[in-house]
């Protein structure tokens, strides 16, 4: 995977076409389907702004703030093929005024923590052109 | 058959924060309930809690706890988990034990003593938990979601910070006049407006607080009723219904919504889904409400709740709010308790304080906030991870 696009795996059922992310790997939850056909998709990375909102006050655990804490802005994104709207901070510390319901959104990586041995990485969802206002 | 249960008796201990465990709270209710229904705790056949998960204690045994406080007695005993909807799922044991013939009266028992500030989940590294996810990898709280509800509002039916501030204006206020609210002071527009904003564009003062507080319930059949009082009010329905899949509205507390790739959309949606149960199981419409109780965990979501109980169509909330109507003394008045804008959310016992709000009301005991005629009542309430609450009540 191209770490400039970065895209989210999910899984898919393969007898019913839905889609699941976090990924599910057991059962298919399409009540109507009976298989458990489910394999490892990328999900799109790109979408449209269903809604957003901000986060003015630190999280508490087992969130891990960076200090001293920033506010941030999120953001629900509808995933058109998928069917799917999947929530997310909205990158590069922009705030709610960049943002208009509608707006076409991508995903980008950001470091969450590290470790001694790891650095553990999460999604974001950034405007494509930039950010209004 | 009649569906019908009897409301006999209903207590509430204040909501606050009194620093105190929340058994004693719960005794307290469950003991003014028992006095309301004319009948000793030796009389319950079945005692039924709704479990809280905080304390450091084992609080998921809720309905046991309570009845070693109230000293065993060797009633039957159920403990209920719902979320925000735990108070409903003990009703609703409760009930079906009723109507069952598996008990004659029961009660119903929730409290809680919450924590200052946002609800977080339990410890430990719990990836597979929704819930745990969401604040790890995003750092997503409860108001995040309320945030993008009431955005949502803005953007499609053209609502305003000004709309949503009023909510909590009408809630406060019928909340003066109630001895079982935690905040009894009136509030104006511009106090929510210059409150600080949590989850843009939801101020402090349009998010309830977390807060101590129990409310408990006396039920029966209607024979037992009849034998003890003349003219109960009865609970007609209690709908606890999951959603219908695809959910492809963002809940609390997942990350994502289920994919509407490979299956059209339900008729209605989860929240739609929740009141339209009780009606169905009723026999009865919104036209045909005198008041509700509504969960409004933000003043936007109250708008919300308008629509999806059938008060008004998709959109016309503020006008339905603006022109009175939902105000005491209006058509339909919702929260007259002062919701929880006025209580503060303790979670077990919430649904069933609601209850009790309509119990008062339709016996017209609601002092300074009593309904004028109230014939009928509908409360309606969501919990975490697609539980559904609504209970009617009639004469």
């Amino acid at each position: 995977m191209d770490p400039r696009e970065p895209r989210l795996l999910g899984t898919q059922c393969r007898a019913c076409g839905t889609y699941f992310f976090p990924a599910e790997r057991t059962f298919c939850r399409n009540p109507a389907c009976d298989e458990a056909d489910l394999r490892e998709v990328e999900l799109s990375r790109t979408g449209k702004l269903w809604s957003y909102t901000s986060a003015n006050y630190k999280p508490p655990a087992p969130f891990v703030a960076k200090e001293p804490f920033e506010p941030f802005a999120i953001a629900a994104v509808e995933l058109e093929e998928e069917g799917i709207t999947i929530l997310g901070q909205v990158a590069d510390g922009l705030g709610v005024e960049a943002l208009e319901a509608g707006m076409p959104m991508e995903l980008v990586l950001r470091e969450l923590y590290q470790d001694d041995e790891h650095i553990y990485m999460t999604w974001n969802w950034k405007p494509m052109d930039g950010g209004g206002a | 058959m009649t569906k019908e249960v009897a409301v006999l008796g209903a207590g509430m201990h204040p909501w606050g924060k009194w620093g105190q465990s929340f058994i004693g709270y719960g005794v307290k209710a469950a003991q003014d309930a028992l006095k309301d229904a004319g009948l000793r705790w030796q009389d319950i056949q079945l005692v039924a809690g709704g479990d809280t998960i905080r304390n450091g204690y084992p609080g998921y045994v809720a309905g046991a706890t309570f009845a070693q406080a109230l000293g065993w007695s060797g009633a039957k005993v159920s403990s209920s988990y719902g979320a925000c909807a735990t108070g409903a799922q003990a009703i609703s044991v409760a009930r079906a034990h009723i109507l069952a013939g598996l008990c004659d009266v029961a009660l119903v028992i929730g409290a809680d003593a919450a924590p200052k500030g946002f609800f977080a989940p339990t410890g430990g590294h719990r990836p597979e938990d929704p819930d745990w996810l969401r604040f790890h990898v995003q750092g997503i709280t409860n108001p995040t979601y309320f945030g993008l509800y009431a955005r949502r509002r803005m953007d499609v039916y053209g609502a305003t910070p000004r709309d949503f501030a009023a909510v909590k204006v009408k809630n406060a206020k019928h909340g003066v006049h109630n001895p079982n609210a935690r905040y009894k002071k009136e509030v104006q527009i511009e106090d929510v407006l210059g409150s600080a904003v949590v989850a843009d564009p939801l101020h402090l003062l349009d998010i309830c607080a977390t807060s101590d507080g129990a409310a408990a319930l006396v039920l029966s059949s209607m024979d037992f009723a009849r034998r003890h009082t003349t003219d109960p009010v009865k609970i007609a329905a209690v709908s606890t219904v999951t959603p219908v899949y695809p959910n492809t509205i963002i809940e609390m507390p997942n990350l994502s919504t289920d994919s509407s790739a490979g299956v059209g959309l339900p008729e209605i949606g989860f929240k739609e889904s929740i009141a339209h149960g009780a009606y169905e199981e009723a026999g009865l419409g919104p036209e045909d409400m005198s008041l509700a109780e509504v969960y409004d965990l933000s003043t936007a979501l109250e708008l919300d709740w308008y629509e999806q109980i059938g008060l008004c169509a998709p959109g016309d909330a503020e006008k339905l709010l603006r022109d009175g109507d939902t105000t005491i003394g209006g058509r339909v008045p919702v929260n007259p308790s002062g919701g929880l804008a006025s209580f503060g959310e303790a979670v077990p016992a919430q649904a069933i304080a609601q209850v009790c709000e309509l119990t008062w009301q339709l016996r017209g005991q609601a002092e300074g906030r009593q309904v004028e005629g109230a014939k009928a009542g509908v409360t309606v309430n969501q919990g975490l991870f697609g539980h559904g609450s609504s209970v009617i009540c009639t004469l």
